[in-house]
């Protein structure tokens, strides 16, 4: 069994997604996602176990040897990001089916393939995460593409439609591009395989097929993870969604495309080539900061809140990206715990979000107005999500911010520091709207709000204190990065 | 019990009693309760500490570890003895004065007023007691996060201005240089732990050293020096007891306390006084100093002048930080003690006149410390300490001060502080002088109406400024306790 738990991963929320379709809406649908995306998790917490107590593991789908059959290969740096999907996936699942019974545009009896969509998209992003394989990874992200375009679509508001569309669009461009790119590779090495990839690149990296083949990818993972200028998808599909497809998505998917990043730059091309050959950093520091500032300030201006994270998402995307263009320990060390703390805190916010739409119609300001009395558990989630945010220390938005200026600092590079720390006062700025429109608005005449449901609440406040707990103990999220980091760079310890 | 199994109970006792005050939020007497007991437990705690800092202990204890070298780390040394002590001490007599103000007053919300209380009280406490710049850092965080819903307590579109001057600039200044300051400190000391004679000795260089102080001095807002003073007056919409015990004790004093603690013991006083990178500070502070006693000068509303004159004050400590001689820093760490007991009268008082006649404007006191004699008697004896006349507390710290400035060589700095003594008393001293002696609406012929209903405040709301006015004289006569408390700070 634990030899095997690599495929299981995988294979299980693979197996309930058809069976999820074939079972009558209900509890017993629910039911089923929800102990299929918790086991998922167990399996997530055992990986990683077995990775940081005996190294990476290799698992040959099949027994068919490694460059030619599909190997999955678990390391520190995907064992975790698996922990952070599997987790994310589990919590939101629990918390869904409220939603899922009243606040999505889905008929009754169609209710189940929410569930099988939620599940088909939780393989996909798993999938991505632990396979060692170039062309799987387009496999699975197709899988979770697909599938995240219908879940998106089904948002009560009519726009989420053409949000879904445009997405649609814009993703599949990526998709394209990441298969030539792959296509590329394959041409001028031979093999899919990631570790074989990266023994044989070297070999005929000054070619100009490979820099085209490096060009491609990087795009078409910039666009699935909206890298400023290419996120423009992103915000209307995260404000139209239904909310707990929006935590969910913006907790993993994008999470799950900076892996790619990573995996790609690091791992097959490797940090050389990457960041000496091609000079990436240069490109995507510009690019970065511009995203982090940028989006921040559109944020401040938005009135509806779910819009206003979305952008506020692009901005943290900056930093993550941020870490990367660093290119040392600490930096990198900064972007992968962001991923986990961003994870967290953006999971928080939006579950919360999706309590006051469950009560008073939409997430947007004006009608927020005066629900922190009437809503104080819901909004004392928010406001720890939002103080996670803003990196306010003794949560873990302030690890992350830590490592990130430190990383700045190292290299010498005051401005980025010192732009890094306004951004996170634009941060306040735009969480503290919402907190003076709850707390010192009167509310609306005649409006009558009650607390969110214990079933929407227990979730939310799960990762509203796991904002707190890994603010305070950073084994996880700081620990296990920063040995990611040293792996990715060939740093022993 | 030891010390360094007492030391957690200090943050312990001020968190608990938030979780039980919010839990009585139905039983006011009980909430008050659990307030006034939380006040007195914390106080025996802070002073069981005192014995073993007076004979040269320095408890230290590591709640837990961040990463390796950094850790939530609490630990006692002279200075921040002397901070939690003045806390503790007044936070009892506040919370009389509070039960008094917000009954008398009739005002809402006042379960959430006391539990945000508790935790800034727990924040203060844990800034005088953190061990090193992070920890620092995290409480005094929180303490401008729990004092947000304070400031902003009446709920009105001008509460809510003010609480986002309050918080811009609060959290501006700590995110945007502080942290920096402390991130860089990080990365060139390797630790962030507060050692006698500094840390950065050896580490920086050249006009960094400057620019990396500029970073502590402005990021702590809280100092409230020029300026970036603005957030103080903003505070004074807040409730009388919030601007006596915060805005006059616990959250300036936290500033200037930090401000003292990242000049002695991260940069070292010898270290600064070497390179001479505190020079500029020191005209930064003289400037405070003065421009915010002249504001106060032209200031009607009471607690506006009282806020203008916090911010004179504060500049006497930061000057002091700036002359980094001993004498000095003695006289600023003092001057933290002395001017916390007298402006903590003086808004004790300004909140009894409120509570009684509901005046705010010093132009209206007219003849009111006939009727009111313990309250503006109180608010005498606060002035002359302030002003720094001999025999009240004030006048040690500005005697240390004077000879720090001295021992410096700066006489430009003795002529500052002698001007300010004397616009203290120009601004301190009219409020009681009309009260006693301006003929006003109290007096005999005048329409009997309103005014024969002007009476003392309720009692709670008397005896806290009486007590604290009579502490000012106090510590006068036993200011050698205190110079024996705070004098290793200095030594060489």
């Amino acid at each position: 069994m634990i030899a095997h738990l690599p495929a299981l991963q995988v294979v299980i929320p693979l197996i309930s997604a058809p069976l999820c379709a074939l079972l009558p809406a209900g509890r017993a649908v629910w039911l089923t996602a929800v102990s299929t995306s918790w086991l998922a998790f167990l399996i997530a917490v055992l990986l990683l176990n077995q990775v940081l107590a005996h190294g990476p593991v290799s698992y040959l789908m099949g027994s068919w040897p490694a460059p030619w059959g599909i190997e999955y290969r678990v390391d520190v740096l995907n064992a975790y990001v698996l922990l952070i999907v599997a987790m994310i996936g589990a919590i939101v699942m629990t918390f869904g089916r409220l939603i899922v019974e009243r606040r999505i545009r889905l008929p009754e009896h169609k209710q189940p393939w929410f569930y099988t969509a939620y599940m088909l998209c939780l393989t996909g992003l798993l999938g991505i995460t632990i396979t060692g394989d170039a062309f799987n990874v387009f496999v699975f992200l197709e899988i979770s593409s697909l599938s995240s375009y219908v879940l998106i679509s089904i948002g009560r508001d009519r726009r989420a439609l053409t949000a879904a569309y445009q997405y649609l669009i814009m993703g599949t461009i990526g998709a394209t591009f990441i298969l030539i790119g792959i296509g590329l590779l394959y041409v001028m090495t031979g093999t899919l395989n990631m570790g074989d990839l990266a023994a044989r690149i070297p070999a005929v990296a000054d070619t100009r097929t490979v820099h085209a083949a490096f060009a491609f990818l990087t795009v078409g993972v910039s666009l699935k993870l909206a890298l400023f200028p290419l996120h423009l998808w992103l915000p209307n599909a995260y404000a139209y969604a239904p909310s707990a497809v929006t935590a969910f998505l913006a907790a993993t998917a994008t999470k799950v495309a900076v892996y790619v990043l990573l995996r790609f730059f690091f791992t097959v091309f490797g940090a050389g080539f990457s960041f000496e050959t091609m000079e990436l950093d240069r490109i995507l520091l510009p690019l970065a900061l511009v995203g982090i500032f940028s989006a921040s300030v559109v944020a401040v201006f938005q009135t509806n809140v779910k819009r206003m994270l979305a952008y506020s998402s692009v901005a943290q995307i900056g930093y993550m990206i941020l870490g990367i263009s660093l290119v040392s320990v600490t930096g990198l060390t900064a972007s992968i715990s962001h991923l986990f703390n961003h994870a967290l805190m953006k999971g928080t916010l939006f579950m919360a979000l999706g309590c006051v739409s469950f009560r008073v119609g939409a997430a947007k300001l004006e009608r927020m107005a005066g629900i922190g009395r009437t809503m104080p558990w819901t909004m004392g989630a928010f406001m720890i999500g939002g103080l996670s945010l803003i990196g306010v220390p003794l949560t873990a938005g302030f690890v992350s911010k830590w490592y990130l200026v430190v990383g700045a600092l190292e290299k010498g590079w005051w401005p980025v520091a010192v732009l890094v720390l306004i951004t996170s006062l634009l941060a306040v700025i735009y969480v503290w709207r919402v907190v003076e429109a709850a707390y010192f608005k009167p509310a609306p005449e005649g409006q009558i709000v009650r607390e969110a449901p214990l079933a929407l609440l227990v979730p939310a406040w799960t990762l509203a204190l796991a904002n707190l707990y890994f603010g305070l103990d950073t084994s996880l999220n700081v620990g296990v990065a920063q040995q990611a980091a040293e792996m990715l760079l060939g740093v022993s310890q | 019990m030891n010390a360094e199994a007492t030391l957690p109970l200090a943050l312990f006792i001020p968190l608990l009693s938030a979780l039980l005050i919010a839990a009585n939020d139905e039983r006011p007497d009980w909430r008050e309760g659990v307030t006034l007991l939380a006040s007195m437990l914390l106080l025996g705690v802070v002073l069981s500490l005192l014995p073993a800092v007076l004979a040269g202990a320095r408890p230290t204890v590591d709640l837990f570890q961040f990463v390796p070298g950094l850790s939530l780390r609490l630990s006692v040394e002279p200075l921040g003895m002397a901070f939690a002590c003045v806390a503790a001490l007044l936070w009892p007599l506040n919370s009389l004065y509070s039960i008094g103000y917000m009954r008398g007053n009739q005002e809402q919300h006042q379960t959430r007023f006391y539990v945000c209380f508790a935790i800034a009280i727990t924040g203060a406490i844990g800034i005088a007691f953190a061990g090193n710049l992070l920890t620092l850092f995290i409480f005094y965080e929180a303490l401008t996060f729990s004092t947000y819903p304070l400031v902003t307590h009446k709920g009105t579109p001008e509460a809510m201005r003010a609480g986002r001057l309050y918080l811009g600039i609060l959290l501006g200044t700590s995110i945007g240089f502080l942290l920096l300051a402390i991130v860089w400190t990080w990365s060139v000391a390797g630790t962030l732990d507060f050692a006698p004679g500094g840390i950065l000795a050896g580490k920086v260089e050249g006009p960094a050293v400057a620019v990396l102080l500029a970073l502590y001095m402005f990021g702590i807002g809280k100092a409230a020096l020029m300026p970036f003073h603005r957030w103080l007056p903003a505070a004074m919409v807040a409730p009388t007891p919030v601007s006596a015990l915060l805005h006059a004790v616990a959250v300036v004093k936290a500033g200037v306390f930090a401000v003292m603690k990242v000049t002695v013991y991260v940069f070292g006083i010898d270290f600064l006084s070497a390179t001479g990178s505190s020079q500029w500070l020191l005209w930064v502070a003289a400037l405070t100093v003065l421009l915010a006693s002249f504001v106060a000068l032209t200031q009607d509303n009471l607690k506006a002048r009282l806020a203008y004159s916090t911010i004179s004050q504060l500049g006497y400590v930061v000057l002091g930080a700036a002359l980094a001689t001993s004498m000095g820093v003695i006289g600023g760490s003092m001057q933290i003690v002395m001017h916390a007991m007298g402006k903590i009268t003086l808004f004790f008082c300004a909140g009894a006149i409120y509570t009684a006649t509901h005046k705010t404007e010093i132009s209206q006191l007219d003849g009111l410390g006939r009727v009111m004699p313990f309250t503006f008697g109180a608010f005498l004896i606060g002035s002359l300490s302030i002003v720094g006349l001999p025999p009240l507390g004030g006048s040690w710290s500005k005697w240390y001060l004077l000879a720090g400035t001295a021992d410096a060589g700066q006489w430009a700095m003795m002529a500052v502080l002698l001007i300010s003594s004397l616009l203290n008393v120009a601004y301190l001293l009219p409020v009681a002088a009309r009260g006693f002696f301006v003929p006003g609406l109290a007096d005999g012929p005048a329409v009997d109406d309103a005014p024969a209903a002007i009476r003392e405040a309720p009692l709670a709301c008397v005896v806290p400024p009486c007590l604290t006015a009579l502490g000012c004289l106090l510590l006068f006569f036993f200011a050698d306790g205190l110079y024996a408390l705070l004098a290793p700070i200095a030594a060489r």
